[in-house]
């Protein structure tokens, strides 16, 4: 910008005002395109690497393919393209949308709760929404309404009676980050107890299926799990899109916010409701990945700062990135048997979270 | 019809009326009543834990209250009436302090909407006005208490309201920073027509501010009126339970603690400290 120096201080002149005010809060879209680039360059590795080999030039092709206007032919065999379209392509746009649901969750989570350390998983939210669909998936438990799905529905239950629990937890109990994260404790051995309860009562098949989906998995084949999470996915990331002005008033605190014209009560609740039915979405197809809401949104207020109107699409951004990356590892890592992707994340996941406690950052949001 | 539209224009900007606050069961404010005149400058006088805060509080809607906060319209003041400039302000980390005086914005913006160009041309012509252009992309984290202090008033001017709280707006600066940032939003107040209600710690300087002083004890209003009339020594020293002095130099009033006996300061300190802790005692006491 013409009235900065070289070094980013402002040239004592009168526009400098309007370039800050201008700039405030915005997300640049240098910044967009960027994190755009990101996670297509690792949607084009994870689309090429795996037990068949597929190359680049062709998985390029046969994707233009689709596309009749671009008049492209593809040059994959059909069993080829069957692995793509069937296999790589709905595993790998799954990982997005459960990166993406948790990257943008634990954001909101840590502006409602003015918490840096809040994490669908760490608030007890994962475990919740996972006894929830346990019940469903296993039992056959059916609160489904409208149209809510029998596992979704189960699992936001859960998801909301956790969070809710880790909230008045905290509330009761000093205003320390800390404090959530011991409710959050509480409420994931509560609800892992009740879980390891419902799945003795299970049948030993029927208990190792549901145990694998539980460890955190992206095994689909076919597009049928993307379009269950896509709808929750759009609408509560509208939703968070939308109402991330938010997160960035309730900074200064409840008696601040409200003197500033905002409904504190109203704004959290709204926030909480649809993160935790984003995170139940996310669980019903994946099971349970532990630390992407929390990684992802640090990363992104290290790299590109703390207002939530660019950490909120960012981690949802970021997040699909990471998961699709870690999903990478997860099929290639020991080939050709797969690990689970949640202990990944976990693997990654937990020195991160030491890393985070032993910076300080566990109390600046 | 000059005449007729200056009559029947509202003189009042805001009234309490039987205004009682509570905390778990305990009254803090007793049925507080108060008229306040458009473009007047209210300083709220009284020691510690006496309701200053409580009554701002209940006036900006922060706590929950029995009794009526009306404008003259009999509207309760929202956020678009009134803004506060609280005692201790939090400052987000990362918040630069033109996305902090944007927050200003809050109450103008619809749920859906975010800050249009209008929005953002108030922000940067408040920052002006304050001279706070060199601040206006530093953190807010990062600024002195006098900078922070004008950045908060910033911040309540881009609110846009009539009526402006201040809770105890300058007990963290220093004298010249003090009566610089008074200074200022007497000015604003002047030339904006803007209506200021101040709870005020040093009596000096609200006598010196405001047009009118409340003084609260308890949460009572125990006085109200000129500041000559309120800031009676005799009254004072028993709110605030310590012996007061009042002088006028000139046009200005002060209030002093009584002068220290020459046999204190030279013969008997610890007898000075166990008084002065008597003293401390005493306020403590009413403010509980």
């Amino acid at each position: 910008m013409a009235n900065r120096l070289d070094d980013g201080t402002p040239l004592p002149d009168e526009s400098g005002v309007e370039w800050a005010t201008d700039r405030a809060f915005r997300l640049s879209a240098a910044v967009v395109l960027s994190a755009f680039a990101v996670l297509a360059a690792i949607g084009v590795l994870s689309a090429t690497s795996g037990a068949a080999g597929l190359p680049f030039a062709g998985v390029m092709e046969a994707i233009a393919a689709q596309l009749p206007a671009l008049g492209v032919e593809s040059s994959l065999s059909a069993r080829q393209e069957s692995i793509l379209f069937q296999i790589r392509l709905p595993r790998l746009v799954l990982g997005m949308l459960v990166g993406g649901s948790l990257g943008m969750a634990g954001a909101a989570y840590q502006g409602v709760f003015r918490n840096p350390l809040a994490d669908p998983y760490l608030l007890g939210v994962s475990a919740g929404a996972g006894f929830g669909a346990v019940l469903a998936i296993g039992f056959g438990l059916d609160l489904g309404w409208g149209p809510f799905g029998a596992v979704p529905a189960a699992a936001f239950i859960g998801a909301m009676v956790a969070v809710s629990a880790s909230a008045a937890i905290a509330r009761s109990s000093g205003s320390a980050p800390a404090t959530l994260l011991l409710g959050g404790i509480a409420m994931a051995a509560l609800f892992a107890a009740a879980q390891t309860y419902a799945l003795q009562q299970l049948s030993e098949t029927r208990a190792r299926e549901v145990l694998s989906w539980l460890f955190g998995q992206l095994n689909t084949s076919g597009w049928d799990q993307i379009l269950i999470l896509g709808p929750y996915v759009l609408v509560c990331g509208l939703f968070l899109m939308t109402y991330r002005r938010h997160l960035d008033v309730l900074r200064v605190g409840d008696d601040e916010a409200r003197a500033l014209g905002l409904k504190p009560s109203r704004v959290r609740f709204g926030i909480i409701a649809a993160s935790s039915l984003l995170t139940a979405a996310a669980v019903s197809v994946s099971g349970l990945i532990a630390f992407v809401g929390l990684v992802v949104p640090h990363i992104v207020r290290i790299l590109v700062g703390h207002s939530y109107r660019v950490i909120v699409p960012l981690s949802a951004l970021m997040g699909a990135a990471f998961l699709a990356f870690v999903d990478v590892g997860a099929r290639t890592i020991v080939a050709p048997s797969e690990l689970p992707i949640g202990v990944i994340t976990s693997f990654v996941g937990a020195p991160f979270f030491v890393f985070v406690l032993w910076r300080g950052d566990a109390t600046t949001t | 019809m000059i005449g007729s539209a200056e009559v029947q224009a509202p003189t009042v900007a805001l009234a309490c009326s039987g205004v009682k606050v509570a905390f778990k069961g305990r009254e803090v404010l007793g049925g507080v009543d108060l008229e306040l005149g458009i473009g007047e400058w209210l300083g709220l006088i009284g020691p510690n834990g006496a309701g200053k805060s409580t009554l701002l509080s209940a006036i900006a809607g922060l706590v929950s209250y029995d009794g009526a906060v009306a404008l003259s319209d009999g509207r309760a003041p929202s956020a678009r009436d009134l803004s506060l400039v609280p005692q201790t302000p939090i400052w987000p980390s990362g918040m630069t302090v033109a996305e902090y005086v944007l927050l200003g914005r809050t109450a103008h913006l619809s749920w859906l909407a975010s800050e249009s160009r209008s929005d953002r041309r108030v922000v940067a012509s408040v920052l002006r006005r304050l001279n706070l252009e060199r601040f206006a992309d530093r953190m807010v984290t990062n600024l002195s208490g006098g900078e922070a202090q004008r950045v908060v008033l910033a911040r309540a001017l881009a609110q846009q309201t009539r009526i402006l709280l201040l809770d105890e707006p300058t007990s963290a600066l220093d004298l010249g920073h003090q009566s610089a940032v008074l200074e200022l939003v007497d000015e604003l107040r002047r030339s904006d027509g803007l209506t200021v209600i101040a709870a005020m710690h040093d009596l000096s300087t609200a006598a010196r501010f405001a047009d009118r002083l409340v003084l609260i004890n308890e949460g009572r209003l125990v006085a109200d009126g000129e500041p000559g009339s309120v800031l009676d020594a005799g009254l004072l020293s028993s709110v605030y339970a310590t012996q007061l002095t009042v002088r006028r130099l000139d046009s200005e009033i002060v209030v002093l603690p009584a002068p220290r006996t020459h046999r204190n300061r030279l013969d008997d300190q610890t007898a000075d400290r166990r008084s002065n802790n008597n003293a401390h005692d005493g306020i403590r006491q009413e403010s509980t």
